[in-house]
């Protein structure tokens, strides 16, 4: 199946001679979300911009179904909804008059039962004559989403949609995202709470500098690059470890009371049988163990100072 | 063409000018109004008949006139400025909208609430003294095409500004002394030879002239030449709209 988005040698320098992307390639597959992670200023709302035509590329194309972004801006351009990071919205108009401003902006002629529907799906509808200057945070956040969906769009951008948004409607955002996903609407999204990622994405994508640095299925990922750590529970508490236990980098917690050894999963050998030996040579005993994988926030926060 | 799109934004800023009627209409009617009352049936009275027109009714397609300029290039300019003070505008430049599109729903819906101000204001100094309109047809031309003209004036100034204190500028300090200073109150007859060449290089006296020749079938300067100007300035703000958009000049990075 052809990619929904394909990003070719994209770059872009900005007139102040900041380079805010080198050269991307990127492929978005249809249907799936696929998150993209990165630390502030690495470059993932340049390179949402620049899809959905707010800012202007250096050089290399995107399409979009198809569709390149300049020359056919109309048909990728109709295809593409937008949740911006700020909450910037018409804040005197109402969430009925600015959702049906969008959908029209977007070429499309009113449906009010398709707008009721939008509303009461992002459980907009008992606001919907209500101004946004009066509406919470996270209301708006969702009228940003309901703006963005008004047109039908079969791919959506969410630029760091939960940013300030409270832990329940975190959650009814993430519901509703995963529905339309079900749909079949590909999403696209940037967050700094990467455990969301971790949950929702189906492939992640690490910026940093400008640089794709790493696009990988997420359940690969973590398979690949996630470390293990084997957690002990010690009889008695050590004050210091063993030097005959250098070699396996240990580090002592809670007071003394757990050793924790960090291993490559993956790897030809663990480790863990020559740690075991070494332990009851320096006659050091354990009464409890267990085993935790990396996180994706782990695997991000190394890959990024690692490009460092 | 995405006629949907430019419904939208004709019907947003309409809607928009709705909702501040006190401030966008009831205002400039009643200020212009003042105009009529003070100059035209106070003063007015005790002032000789200009090329054979009552003073009071002398002054109506000059003051129109103002109006039309000053509202025109507010309402177009505050229109563009505003998405880009709060940030909205990154919508419209998402939207699968062509720049033409934009522009004839900003421009179009800034250039109507002129118009329909102009007709309200007109309507209004009938009330204060006799009118006459001797070429009607000339008279909407006349009030269309200014209307669009200032009103494309006024996208570009509300591209351009980056601030509201640069959105006032140009209504405050160049269009309004302009149109004092270019036959608004007087003939450029009554004014020594030096001063009647000056006023020509004033654009804005090829636009009175010109309206108000439709009312009264007298002029400072051919109507033929206030058309010729008023197609350059049409073309002139085109040109401007045009390379904005093409550069994407303080809309695009």
């Amino acid at each position: 199946m052809p990619p929904i988005i394909s990003v070719k040698d994209l770059s872009k320098t900005y007139a102040t001679g900041f380079q805010a992307l080198k050269t991307i390639n990127l492929d978005i597959d249809k249907g799936e979300i696929f998150a993209l992670l990165g630390p502030n200023g690495a470059g993932k709302t340049t390179l949402i911009s620049i899809i959905c035509g707010i800012v202007t590329a250096s050089s290399g194309s995107v399409t979009v179904d198809g569709h390149d972004i300049v020359s056919d801006y109309r048909a990728a351009r109709s295809m593409i909804g937008l949740v911006p990071q700020e909450l910037t919205a018409d804040m005197f108009e109402t969430v009925w008059t600015t959702v049906c401003f969008s959908r029209g902006l977007f070429g499309k002629w009113p449906n009010p039962a398709f707008i009721e529907k939008l509303l009461k799906d992002l459980s907009l509808w008992d606001k919907k004559d209500s101004r946004l200057m009066t509406l919470s945070g996270g209301m708006k956040r969702r009228v940003m989403i309901a703006k963005a969906l008004s047109h039908e769009p079969t791919v959506l951008f969410l630029d760091e949609p939960t940013a300030g948004v409270d832990v329940e409607l975190r959650k009814d955002m993430w519901q509703s995202v995963r529905a339309l996903r079900d749909s079949g609407v590909t999403i696209i999204l940037t967050t700094h709470y990467i455990r969301e990622a971790e949950d929702m994405a189906d492939r992640i994508g690490v910026i940093n500098k400008g640089e794709l640095i790493l696009v990988e299925d997420k359940r690969e990922l973590m398979h690949k690059l996630g470390q293990k750590q084997l957690t002990l529970q010690l009889h008695e508490a050590l004050t210091e470890i063993p030097a005959s236990l250098n070699a396996h980098h240990l580090t002592l917690a809670n007071e003394g009371n757990e050793l924790v050894y960090t291993y490559d999963s993956q790897g030809p050998r663990t480790g863990i049988t020559s740690l075991l030996t070494d332990l009851a040579h320096a006659d050091i005993r354990f009464k409890d163990l267990d085993t935790t994988q990396s996180s994706l926030e782990d695997i991000f926060v190394d890959l990024v100072r690692r490009d460092r | 063409m995405n006629f949907p799109a430019i419904r939208a934004i004709y019907k947003f800023e309409m809607a928009r000018w709705g909702r501040t009627l006190l401030q966008s209409l009831v205002a400039p009617v009643i200020a212009t109004s003042l105009y009529f009352v003070v100059f035209g049936s106070a003063i007015g009275s005790r002032i000789n008949d200009i090329e054979g027109v009552p003073y009071g009714a002398f002054i109506v397609p000059g003051l129109i006139m103002l109006m039309l300029l000053t509202q025109s290039v507010a309402n177009a300019s505050f229109g563009i400025y505003f998405p880009r003070f709060t940030g909205t505008i990154y919508e419209l430049l998402s939207a699968p909208i062509s720049y033409v599109e934009i522009v004839t729903g900003y421009v179009g819906a800034a250039a109507t609430k002129s118009i329909i101000l102009g007709l309200i204001i007109l309507a209004t100094a009938a009330l204060f003294v006799p009118l006459q309109i001797d070429h009607p047809v000339w008279m909407a031309a006349f009030l269309v095409l200014t209307a669009i003209t200032f009103s494309l004036l006024g996208f570009v100034i509300g591209i351009w500004a980056d601030g509201f204190e640069k959105l006032q500028l140009v209504p405050l300090l160049i269009i309004t002394p302009l149109t004092f200073l270019g036959g608004t109150f007087y003939s450029l007859n009554v004014l020594p030879p030096f001063w009647q060449t000056v006023s020509l290089f004033n654009p804005v006296v090829y636009l009175v002239s010109g309206f108000r020749w439709s009312f009264y079938s007298t002029s400072d300067v051919s109507v033929g030449l206030s058309l010729v100007m008023i197609g350059l300035f049409l073309a002139i703000c085109l040109g401007l709209v045009w390379w904005i958009f093409k550069t994407g000049y303080r809309l695009k990075s």
